[in-house]
């Protein structure tokens, strides 16, 4: 189980192994990615869609597509996206207990703690923990519908 | 003019290195410190004098009979004197240590405020105030039925000072306002707002958290009632700073908090409270620090406050004018006279994206609303990246900030 989304893992990984460590150039990448990001429909930019524990607002939205859970998200702060890209790049469009089940280990990997701080540490949590909510709650609700 | 007398040279490099902490690596880089309008750094003086009081000296002052409390004693009043010297008070009594800007603030609206503003009574503040120069007001009047008045400010930063003047009336007790924006840097005219103030029969309190560093402060000379500051800005120890008041609002003002050393003599049935400045310093004070913040103001007096001011400007308008040659720079805070403070933003990009890439450079600056919100919202600004400078702060650095804002500045969409 989880092959998908370690792949995924693995080949975040890998790009950021060719930034070697270099912090300026690290978050230049994520400032890139998350200027790439899609930004999330108005509709979707609400309260009840922010993520409390972040330094940075992040709107955080989830559907069900099936049996698979998409996420799409925003932020004020171009690095927050860039982060919030990277969980998305790995969870969206899985099942719910492959998101409740994946280990989410790139993050020490690419020495995210060290590079974002310890505030945007927490934000990133409660990022990931939003995630696994969303996937616990369709799970709770794909099984009451079987 | 002809100027015969040849001014000994400015020599940043010299004064930097009394700094340890500016001598590392930040990320690989050397550090950038520009955060200067947060804390500033403490030179090796400093340091020095808090290892030896807690060596050598540490005893409770004004109470041991013994050696070390003498020591620590007159060591204590020795910067009593010097801030005297320092904001040139008539007397060393009208000098009250406190915690810093923030608790002497929250001590004069605690006192003063009480005792004189009252019902339908007026204070006024201005929309570049810090936080603390706000809400100590906002609770008084809450308390006293009274009325918050604010004095709005230009888009380029600078005090509306018709509005001031048709705000005061005999309703107004208190006129509270920054010397110097820790947000934007604008000087205010706070010479011409004491006059006014008193014309109309009002007090005046500056918060000097953001000048003392950085100004000559002249208290007989601006006739001023309260002066606030904090020496963690002044290179000296976090923890303590002053309240200068005149001696009669002093001696008038009920105390502010109750405890040992506040008092003469104490009984259940009555306490009479100890003279100035003790009537202020209830309970064992920060006695370590304030030692220390001598050496704090010895280091600015050794250089002069004239000497840093020029200093300092000339790294702003230096700063300032390259910051204008950089894509989708937009400087906050365009005011005439300006102290060491460069608030920026960059169109398309965060504030903490561009803190974070500075960071990543070893430049340490601000970002955010820099506890002043109402400002903020005034400019229509959720914040700002903020440099400031200080006598340490030399031109290279500025070029390698320069070199990080252009960089950061070509992620902007
Ligand atoms: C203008 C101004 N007032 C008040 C304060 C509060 O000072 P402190 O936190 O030292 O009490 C600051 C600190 O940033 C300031 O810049």
């Amino acid at each position: 189980m989880n092959t998908e989304i370690n792949q995924v893992q693995d080949q975040i990984i890998e790009e950021f192994a060719l930034l070697a460590g270099d912090r300026e150039s690290t978050i230049f990448y994520i400032m890139e990615l998350g200027q790439q990001l899609a930004p999330l429909a108005d509709e979707f930019m609400t309260d009840a869609n922010l993520i409390k524990g972040c330094q940075s607002k992040v709107w955080l939205n989830a559907e069900l597509e099936g049996d698979r859970i998409v996420f799409s998200a925003d932020s004020n702060t171009d690095i927050t996206k860039g982060l919030v890209s990277l969980l998305i790049r790995v969870l969206s469009g899985r099942k719910a207990e492959e998101i409740l089940s994946a280990d989410l280990y790139f993050i020490d990997r690419i020495g995210m703690g060290g590079i974002i701080g310890s505030q945007r540490s927490n934000g990133l949590t409660a990022m990931i923990k939003q995630m696994k909510l969303y996937a616990l709650a369709y799970k709770t609700k794909l099984a009451g519908q079987a | 003019m002809n100027e015969t007398v040849t001014k000994t040279a400015y020599q940043a490099e010299e004064i930097r290195k009394q700094f340890p902490v500016l001598h590392q690596l930040v990320n690989g880089k050397p550090l950038v410190y520009f955060d200067n309008a947060a804390t500033s750094q403490k030179p090796q003086r400093v340091i020095d004098a808090l290892i030896h009081y807690y060596q050598t000296d540490n005893a409770n002052i004004h109470r041991g009979a013994h050696a070390l409390a003498d020591r620590a004693t007159a060591d204590y009043e020795a910067t009593r004197l010097e801030l005297r010297k320092f904001v040139n008070a008539e007397e060393s009594e009208e000098i009250i240590f406190t915690r810093g800007t923030t608790d002497g603030i929250n001590l004069v609206a605690s006192t003063y405020g009480r005792m004189a503003v009252h019902e339908g009574d007026e204070v006024i503040i201005s929309a570049m105030e810090h936080h603390s120069n706000i809400v100590p007001w906002q609770l008084l009047c809450e308390e006293r039925g009274a009325k918050l008045r604010v004095v709005p400010v230009t888009d380029e930063g600078e005090l509306v000072y018709e509005e001031y003047r048709r705000l005061l009336s005999s309703k107004t007790k208190l006129v509270a306002v920054a010397h110097v924006s820790n947000a934007l840097g604008t000087v205010n005219p706070i010479k011409q707002i004491i006059a006014d103030a008193h014309a109309a029969g009002a007090k005046v309190l500056v918060d000097a958290a953001q000048s003392c560093s950085h100004l000559p402060v002249d208290v007989q000379d601006l006739d001023l009632d309260f002066l606030v500051s904090s020496s963690h800005k002044m290179y000296g120890p976090t923890g303590t700073g002053f309240l200068y008041g005149k001696r009669a609002l002093l001696e008038a003002m009920p105390p502010y908090q109750g405890g040992g050393e506040m008092i003469k003599e104490v009984s259940f049935e009555k306490t009479t409270f100890n003279d100035i400045p003790y009537k202020f310093e209830a309970g064992t004070p920060n006695i370590g620090d304030v030692i220390a913040y001598r050496k704090a103001v010895e280091f600015i007096n050794e250089i002069g406050r004239e000497e840093i001011a020029e200093h300092e400007d000339g790294l702003l308008r230096y700063a300032t004018e390259q910051m204008r040659h950089i894509k989708g720079v937009r400087i906050v805070g365009e005011a005439s006279e300006k102290v060491s403070v460069l608030s920026f933003v960059i169109d398309g990009l965060h504030h903490f994206d561009i803190g974070m890439m500075l960071d990543a450079r070893g430049i340490a600056v601000r970002t955010g609303h820099h506890c002043a919100q109402p400002l903020m919202h005034r400019l229509g600004l959720e914040g700002t990246v903020r440099a400031s400078f200080s006598a340490y702060n030399t031109k290279s650095e500025i070029d390698a900030f320069l070199e990080g804002v252009e960089r950061v500045s070509n992620l902007a969409r």
